[in-house]
């Protein structure tokens, strides 16, 4: 297998409702991350297009209705996906393109307009849930969060309190991120004072809906080295579904994440990633999940993500940094577009781009984590400068 | 060549507000979706849904790894092979983790909030089923408390999920309602 990296990132602005259409935001976050590592179409051999539920836009064939603005004809193109998970199957899938030889170099764009279903695309949400057995009880997507979050705490003994530190921690590192539209400074009070949505979930234990678009470039060792001083090579993939028999699970630990981090670890060559990991960005679309993220990341002990956070451990100056871009929670979740901007994070703090959201240290390995599905698809990416 | 480094100020996208939405300042198309579907229910969760219609819980067994699923499958999906056998199991269960929700579907709000949980269904294997809570207080929900399933009555059951109501508190030594 050949040597990956990830030469290129662009963003767009997050927001609640974007003036451009899917195909537009794809364009503007792939021209940018094509520009920023100097290369053009003429150079891109394979696009690969995330995009959660097509029932949010409302139209399907979707990765077709992007691929204009995403660079995607005349080339291999294709659509992978993986639910909430997508944004960082979407680099996992590149590599394949890459490492296999089939190409030197693989765009990969993601897209989320989850504006467009009104008055909210919770309605949208309803159509993961089991048809014939779950639908008719009229779910909401935050049931199932609450239901887990509900079997996480009382498994071991965390409070609302602590999880709500994630919300304070990550929407306040969102502040320095320019593609944020719901960072701000709050408290553990605000957050369990805010609505009760469907306990023991509040309002601020939630993401946003978000339209925006996310992009990166992925290449070969050959094009990587002659086109940037500072490629980030990926050195580690896992990804990992669950049963969709959700209800048979016990909740309170996600298994099928840390299948997919031992998978990416065992490639990357990592031993000891509470030690090797310098930087991290697990899959925030709530707070509890921050935490539930870095245990089965096997980056805390079972029930102990809540204490390190608590320590400071997570913070940017921490001995762990964990989502330092502020995330889902601090800068919003265009669903694909959100574990991809995840990998762009890493990717730029890497490099030592991350301007005012840069971690001390020089960190050298990185990880970002994506989660979704019927809470049962882990992908995880690890990530390395030399 | 010379890296840009990643732009700190601002990013390309326009944010509408609601106003520029309301007042037509920007074009929007209402595409209102009214798609019907009509799902059949299967093998395994039809004979599920007919015993549900009898006010009675079935599941499926695997000889293979001796667990007895519900809801039922025609194929174990851990052994990869047929499942061998229907099995009876109990209307009553323990409360895996719960909630209540303020929520509807479509996130409108509502005043009486929905209790649910997931129930392992008692003679199944593990866990079991999404359903309601009900003939209890949202302060009184426990993980790991006794329920029964609330049928509605005979006539009314269609073969469908709500024909159990809610479950409700169920004390398994006097099989009947605490007191």
């Amino acid at each position: 297998m050949r040597k990956v990296a990830v030469v290129g990132a662009g963003l767009t602005r997050f927001m609640r409702r974007a003036q451009e259409t899917g195909p537009e935001l794809a364009w503007l976050a792939a021209s940018q991350a094509l520009e920023s590592c100097g290369l053009g179409l003429k150079d891109v051999d394979s696009v690969a297009i995330g995009s959660a539920p097509d029932a949010f836009d409302g139209v399907h064939m979707k990765g077709e209705y992007l691929a204009p603005g995403a660079g995607g004809w005349g080339r291999p193109v294709t659509r992978p996906y993986a639910g909430g998970g997508t944004g960082v199957l979407m680099p996992i899938h590149a590599w394949l393109h890459v490492a296999s030889g089939m190409f030197d170099v693989c765009l990969v764009v993601a897209e989320e307009k989850m504006s467009t279903c009104h008055p909210h695309p919770q309605g949208a949400f309803v159509t993961i849930f089991d048809n014939i057995l779950e639908r008719p009880l009229e779910p909401n997507l935050i049931w199932i969060f609450a239901l887990e979050m509900r079997r996480y705490m009382e498994t071991y003994g965390i409070t609302k309190e602590e999880i709500a530190l994630v919300s304070v921690k990550n929407k306040r590192n969102g502040l320095d991120h320019p593609s944020t539209h719901v960072a701000e400074e709050i408290t553990v009070k605000d957050v369990v004072e805010s609505e009760v949505m469907v306990a023991p979930v509040n309002r601020l234990d939630v993401s946003p809906v978000s339209d925006g678009a996310a992009a990166i470039v992925i290449a070969s060792e050959e094009v990587a080295r002659r086109i940037t001083d500072k490629p980030v090579w990926i050195d580690g993939i896992g990804w990992n579904l669950d049963t969709a028999y959700w209800t048979n699970r016990d909740l309170a630990y996600p298994a099928y994440v840390e299948r997919a981090a031992r998978m990416a670890y065992k490639m990357a060559g990592i031993t000891e990633p509470r030690k090797q990991i310098n930087v991290v960005e697990p899959y925030d679309p709530f707070s509890y999940k921050e935490l539930h993220h870095l245990e089965g990341l096997l980056l805390a002990d079972k029930g102990q993500a809540a204490k390190i956070t608590a320590d400071g451990v997570t913070q940017r100056n921490g001995n762990m940094p964990v989502c330092p871009s502020g995330g889902l929670l601090g800068v919003g979740n265009p669903i694909a577009a959100a574990g991809l901007m995840k990998v762009a994070e890493i990717f730029w703090q890497l490099r030592g781009e991350a301007g005012r959201r840069q971690v001390p240290g020089q960190p050298k390995v990185g990880l970002a984590q994506a989660w979704g599905d019927l809470m049962q698809v882990g992908t995880v990416v690890v990530m390395r400068v030399d | 060549m010379n890296m840009k480094e990643q732009p700190s100020g601002s990013l390309p996208g326009t944010p509408l507000s609601d106003e520029a939405v309301q007042k037509g300042n920007v074009l929007t198309l209402e595409w209102p979706s009214s798609l019907r579907y009509a799902w059949d229910t299967g093998v395994a969760v039809g004979r599920f849904l007919q015993e549900l219609k009898e006010g009675r819980i079935i599941g499926r067994r695997c000889h293979r790894c001796r667990r007895v699923l519900v809801p039922p499958r025609m194929f174990c999906e851990r052994c990869f092979r047929p499942t061998d056998s229907w099995q009876m199991v109990e209307d009553s269960g323990t409360v895996n983790t719960f909630s209540e929700s303020h929520l509807r579907w479509d996130a409108s709000r509502i005043e009486e909030p929905i209790l649910v949980a997931v129930i392992g269904i008692d003679g199944s294997s593990e866990g079991g089923l999404l359903h309601y809570l009900g003939e209890m207080k949202p302060g009184e929900m426990r993980i790991g408390m006794k329920v029964k399933a609330v049928w509605k009555p005979a006539e009314e059951r269609q073969g469908s999920i709500l024909d159990i109501r809610y479950f409700r508190p169920f004390d398994r030594s006097t099989q009947d309602r605490p007191a």
